[in-house]
């Protein structure tokens, strides 16, 4: 294909920009509207913090996501992924700001500012056999070394990948940056694997203290892989409909489909096999997890796993969905929500107990959080063209046909 | 007793035989069928083969294969004899449902897969004691083969359209 004749530069248009500081506008009013109406006690008050925390690791964990799923192009020597890698490259420049929230989300945490972690309270862990044993791994030290030290690998990391693009745009040579980034890739990736799944264990697992589960770092991990794939969906979609990757072909599409489809099923896999052999088992100490969701978040549990397991399913199943945009896009914004939803339920029985619902302080936040991440986003997409330049796969992925 | 001929043309290049293939669909000729020793990427379309239903077919013997375990595990733990296994209800089939999940799913991949597979099988009759139906051995080496039926009457215009194509060898029978 020929793409001399393209425009291969995103412009952030009026409208576009104007949507999402409505969405940031509506977000906040709606926001501030669902605080005041509560009453300001210490509960409601770690409602909002507990809040904050789900927004904050949600889109963190997309541009994690995208890191990861960049990195994985590159140790599987994909192709087809070349004409998404400016889409995956906005995503991934979301991962600096990401990782400073989350670490300055944990630092309050330690600060005694919220009590998202009540293990960090030092009284209740002295106090508390279980959390006593465990305290050679949850302690403050701990915490925030291990936090600060997985963030500034995967923003290194990340940060190299990006600007490893732009020096094969400016007439570098594309070869040898692709061998470099293969290889930081592979070792990114092994260490991404290990370090990944201890980060889960402290920023979601350790909200519910006395509970573990070996599964939980997959599970979490599959929904950001679902999460990262959805917003690559969805962005792609924008750019079509303004014309603007001609280069992005149906074969794309259908492979973006596909890995949409596929996740969604290992997240599904994932979720029920942690779920089922602890409620199978019936060990107090470990059903202690989904006690607490089971009697306060019933009815959001199962719709959040019936439809990020059948909506997928159901609707991109057959070929020609995969690459109807409108089956894409329907789909793409659902799960997206329902992932959401499912961070939110890892959080909040930990933290609020009962009083964690999906009101409008929770529909305000994600709202406005939607549109401030969208923007940073679509403005990132903006800065550089929307094809590479000098990459070995890039005539390859132009022809691509499946 | 047939009065068509059958042309084999046999080439040693399977984009040659692409191109020969769209300029004899372009003069009305009728491909019959296309031996390969290796799947060529968009060969269907180019002869006129319809998209394969295997993958409905697949749907389907999942569906009855989901249904048919959990029917049995309906049937076994909970309406001919109950059974309580780790203090797990069996008075209701939603309340132990969770337990059925992973023989339902295997059931239903065991049906899929194998369904799909025989129905291959039986499609393209590949069963034990069949004589193949592949017209020259070296097209599972590194030969391509166009086989075409024809009215005796323009079997001259194909071979030469054949010959044009670049197939190495046109054989009439």
């Amino acid at each position: 294909m020929d793409t001399s004749g393209m425009n291969l530069n995103y412009t952030l248009s009026k409208k576009t920009k104007n949507i999402c500081l409505a969405l940031i506008a509506a977000g906040l009013v709606i926001t501030i509207f669902g605080i005041v109406k509560h009453d300001q006690s210490p509960v409601q008050i770690q409602r909002i913090w507990s809040n904050i925390w789900v927004n904050i690791f949600f889109f963190f964990s997309i541009s994690l996501g995208a890191t990861f799923f960049f990195a994985l192009q590159y140790a599987a020597e994909a192709a087809w992924a070349v004409a998404f890698k400016r889409i995956m490259e906005a995503v991934m420049k979301f991962l600096p700001v990401g990782a400073a929230l989350v670490f300055i989300y944990c630092l309050l945490g330690v600060l005694h500012v919220h009590h998202t972690w009540k293990w960090l309270d030092v009284n209740a862990s002295l106090n508390d056999v279980g959390l006593r044993n465990k305290s050679a791994f949850l302690n403050p030290a701990m915490f925030l070394g291990m936090t600060f030290v997985f963030l500034s690998v995967y923003v290194i990391y990340q940060r190299w990948a990006c600007k490893s693009s732009l020096d094969a745009d400016a007439g570098g040579d594309g070869v040898s940056i692709w061998k470099k980034n293969q290889r930081n890739s592979a070792i990114f990736l092994v260490i991404f694997g290990f370090t990944s799944v201890v980060a889960f264990w402290f920023w979601l697992m350790s909200i519910d203290a006395h509970w573990f589960s070996t599964l939980f770092g997959w599970y979490v991990f599959a929904g950001l892989w679902v999460g990262a794939i959805i917003v690559f969906n969805l962005l792609a979609l924008h750019l079509k409909s303004k014309g603007q990757i001609e280069f992005l072909n149906d074969s794309h599409q259908h492979d973006m489909g596909k890995w949409m489809f596929a996740i969604s099923f290992l997240w599904t896999y994932l979720w029920f096999a942690q779920f089922m052999l602890i409620w199978y088992a019936n060990i107090p100490e470990e059903v202690t997890y989904y006690q607490s969701r089971w009697d306060d978040y019933r009815g959001l549990l199962w719709t959040m796993f019936f439809i990020n397991f059948a909506i997928p399913m159901v609707m991109l199943m057959s070929r020609d969905a995969k690459r109807n945009r409108t089956f894409i896009f329907i789909v793409g914004v659902i799960i997206l929500f329902f992932h959401w939803v499912d961070i939110f339920i890892m959080v909040m029985p930990g933290t609020v107990g009962a009083f964690g619902h999906i009101g409008l302080m929770e529909i305000g936040m994600f709202l406005a959080s939607v549109g401030s991440f969208a923007w940073f986003v679509l403005n990132q997409l903006s800065k550089a063209p929307l094809l590479v330049k000098n990459h070995p796969y890039l005539g390859e992925t132009l022809h691509f046909h499946i | 007793m047939s009065t068509k001929k059958i042309i084999h043309g046999i080439y040693n290049d399977e984009e040659m035989l692409k191109s020969g293939a769209i300029k004899l669909r372009a003069a009305r000729v009728r491909v019959k069928e296309v031996f390969s020793p290796f799947p060529i990427h968009g060969i269907d379309p180019i002869i006129g083969i319809e998209r394969t239903w295997i993958s409905i077919c697949a749907f389907i013997y999942g569906l009855t294969g989901m249904s048919l375990a959990l029917l049995m595990t309906w049937y076994m733990m909970v309406s001919d004899w109950p059974t309580d296994i780790g203090g797990k209800p069996s008075f209701a089939f939603y309340m132990a449902l969770p337990a059925f999940i992973p023989v339902t799913f295997e059931s239903t991949v065991f049906c899929a897969g194998h369904g799909m597979a025989i129905t291959f099988f039986l499609r393209s009759w590949i069963l034990p004691g069949v004589t193949p139906k592949n017209p020259d051995p070296r097209t599972t080496d590194n030969m391509f083969l166009m086989e075409i039926e024809a009215k005796p009457e323009d079997e001259s215009r194909i071979v030469a359209m054949l010959k044009e194509s670049g197939a190495a060898e046109v054989n009439v029978i």
